[in-house]
């Protein structure tokens, strides 16, 4: 854990300097409580796992703005699960600073960076592990210690990421469903590299509007996120998958258009390093009814399509799947939004459905109400291990 | 149109500002709903107008931030960011017609009024409210995304505020109020009002705008308006 250690000295260091100038410009502490439960209704598939869980989590964020502009940022997390050991984890999202030049601004610290467009398949994001006990969609993230240079100009941003630790993609544990059958050994990953974690990661991306759409272009060159799996037995005889991570270069692109009511969507991929190089893409549009009937109700339509040229090898079960969504959001005071979401693999009959719903309660208080339900999976398909954890799960926040 | 014209060169020239704003969202049942928004907008040399609005209430929408450059011809360029994924999306402008955060107010009446996107006609001029008004017509040329046929303006001929607009759909029936006051002066030219208020007759809802803490000329840039600037707003 030395690298983590020597980022937060470095973070401390920095602050000492700047918090002792006078002129601090303010400070904010917010964020939310969360209780969550999951229904699962169908008996569990593989031993120890259990039907339904309750959880809390917590994510305070604490936010202080020099009168530079330049700011400190923490923002850490924890979640208590119930069920799966796994799941109740702690996780710094942010812990940094932001130093605001007149032409560039620098992060030092442990940030989140979000590259991409598409709504279901997120292809080309990269620089933050996928924190995947919190949600199967991947949209969770860990925080990523980094030294991030972004130099906007008027031809465009370029961004310039070092990142001197990497960090493990957590797994359910036994008790959690929505697992493959042989648990993924966190406790003993593999990595190509003798470095291991704190192998040096380097990313580059030049990003940009020209006209109607918006374009980013980027090259990573260190540990892949997206893990192998290597099937190991325990010394108790069972079988498990160690994750596996590579040494890749990976090439990615992102575009975003709007054409009058019609948003079009891209993101492409080159990546070698892990077995044979391969491409993948994902795209599409969304379209959007607005102020529906004599409603204010907005209706979106979105299509989307993912293809890896690695076929089953892939480690997504994004590899040549068609994506529908509809999205409908009411616009009145309570934010009422749901989203209906179907993913239908083309080359077996494997169907994800979910269906999200969220509304606000009072000033406060947040509901959301999702369900999936893995339907026909096929024998073949990386989601046939999840063939019984259809689920329905609650949420209620209160933020702060 | 030499009204609109005056009153467009009147309020010209103010470089940047910022402001805090109050919105409060009653439904028919007299039901309240707060949201407080930061503005700040730059003026832009021969195009229109760029702007960031940040939220930060509700709770849960805190830290969403909306990035507009309004265009004198042709469509607006606009980017939505939402903090909880760190991503930024780019918005159709041509979603005119569509609420503002589940306000009143659509996202055309809430953008930069460029002189440039309505024809006009002068109607009469009338007192309101014990102001000396003109009183004009003006038809958005963008017929086809517009939510409505025409508006119906009423500016006091003293100092070119607007005091009250009447929104007619597009089937040309009276849709929604807006009236404007407490108007204050800044930097002894531009004029800006602090309490607005937006009824809409068919659905009996409206919306109060409560701005304050106006700020001319402080100094901002075209870099606080990209999107970086748009990630960390807060």
């Amino acid at each position: 854990m030395k690298p983590w250690f020597a980022v937060v000295v470095w973070i401390g260091a920095l602050l000492a300097g700047q918090f002792c100038t006078p002129g601090a410009h303010g400070h904010e502490l917010s964020g939310y409580i969360e209780g969550e439960m999951r229904f699962f209704p169908n008996a569990p598939l593989f031993d120890g796992q259990q039907n339904n869980n309750a959880s809390l989590a917590l994510q305070p964020e604490y936010y202080h703005e020099l009168k530079s502009g330049s700011s400190f940022t923490f923002v850490p997390f924890v979640r208590l699960d119930s069920a799966d050991s796994r799941r109740t984890h702690a996780d710094i999202r942010e812990l940094n600073f932001l130093y605001l030049a007149e032409r560039w601004e620098l992060t030092v610290g442990i940030d989140k960076v979000f590259w991409g467009v598409t709504e279901f398949h997120h292809l080309v994001d990269i620089i933050n592990q996928t924190d995947l006990v919190e949600a199967l969609d991947a949209e969770q993230k860990l925080g990523q210690p980094m030294v991030h240079l972004s130099v906007p100009a008027d031809w465009g941003t370029l961004d310039f990421f070092i990142l001197p630790w990497f960090r493990e993609m957590t797994f359910p544990g036994p008790g959690g469903r929505l697992r493959p059958g042989p648990l993924v050994d966190t406790d003993h990953p593999v990595y190509e590299s003798p470095a291991e974690q704190s192998h040096l990661d380097f990313a580059l991306r030049y990003s940009g509007t020209i006209g109607n759409t918006d374009f980013g272009i980027y090259h990573f060159s260190g540990t892949g996120r997206e893990p192998g799996f290597l099937p190991a037995v325990t010394p108790a005889g069972g079988l498990v998958l160690r994750p596996f991570y590579q040494i890749i270069q990976q090439t990615g692109l992102d575009l975003q258009t709007v054409a009058g009511q019609w948003l079009w969507k891209l993101e492409a991929l080159h990546r070698s390093g892990q077995g044979p190089a391969f491409f993948a893409a994902t795209g599409g549009f969304e379209y959007t009814f607005v102020a529906v009937g004599d409603t204010a109700m907005d209706v979106g339509l979105l299509a989307e399509y993912a293809y890896d040229e690695r076929g089953n090898r892939a480690g997504t079960f994004y590899q040549n799947d068609a994506m529908f969504g509809l999205r409908l959001t009411a616009n009145d005071a309570a934010s009422s939004e749901v989203l209906i979401g179907a993913i239908l693999d083309l080359e077996n009959r494997t169907k994800l459905i979910s269906i999200q719903g969220s509304r606000r309660i009072g000033d406060r208080v947040k509901l959301t109400i999702d369900a999936g339900f893995f339907v026909d999976p096929d024998p073949q398909d990386i989601l046939f291990d999840l063939r019984r954890d259809d689920f329905l799960r609650l949420q209620l926040a209160v933020f702060f | 149109m030499a009204i609109a014209k005056e009153a467009d060169r009147r309020d010209s020239g103010f470089r940047d500002f910022t402001a805090d704003m109050r919105m409060v969202l009653k439904n028919r049942h007299g039901q309240e709903s707060v949201r407080a928004i930061r503005i700040r907008t730059l003026e832009v040399a021969d195009d229109g107008d760029k702007s960031l609005t940040i939220f930060d209430n509700p709770r849960d929408i805190k830290g969403t931030a909306f990035l507009s450059y309004t265009h004198k011809s042709g469509d607006d360029d606009q980017w939505l960011y939402l903090p909880a994924l760190k991503r930024v999306k780019r918005i159709s402008s041509r979603n005119k017609s569509g609420s503002f955060v589940g306000s009143e107010f659509s996202y055309e009446d809430i953008a930069s009024q460029e002189i440039e996107k309505y024809t006009y006609k002068w109607l009469r001029d009338e007192t309101y409210n014990g102001q000396d008004c003109f009183v004009f017509a003006r038809y958005p040329l963008d017929k086809r995304n517009s939510g409505y046929r025409r508006q119906v303006i009423w500016m006091d001929k003293a100092a070119y505020r607007v005091l009250k607009i009447d929104y007619y759909d597009r089937k040309n029936s009276l849709l929604k109020t807006l009236t404007a006051g407490d108007y204050h002066q800044y930097r002894g030219k531009f004029w800006r009002a602090h309490k607005m208020e937006m009824i809409n007759h068919q659905n009996g809802k409206s919306t109060q705008l409560i701005w304050s803490n106006f700020r001319f000329g402080v100094g901002l840039k075209a870099r606080d308006f990209n999107r970086n600037s748009l990630k960390r707003a807060r």
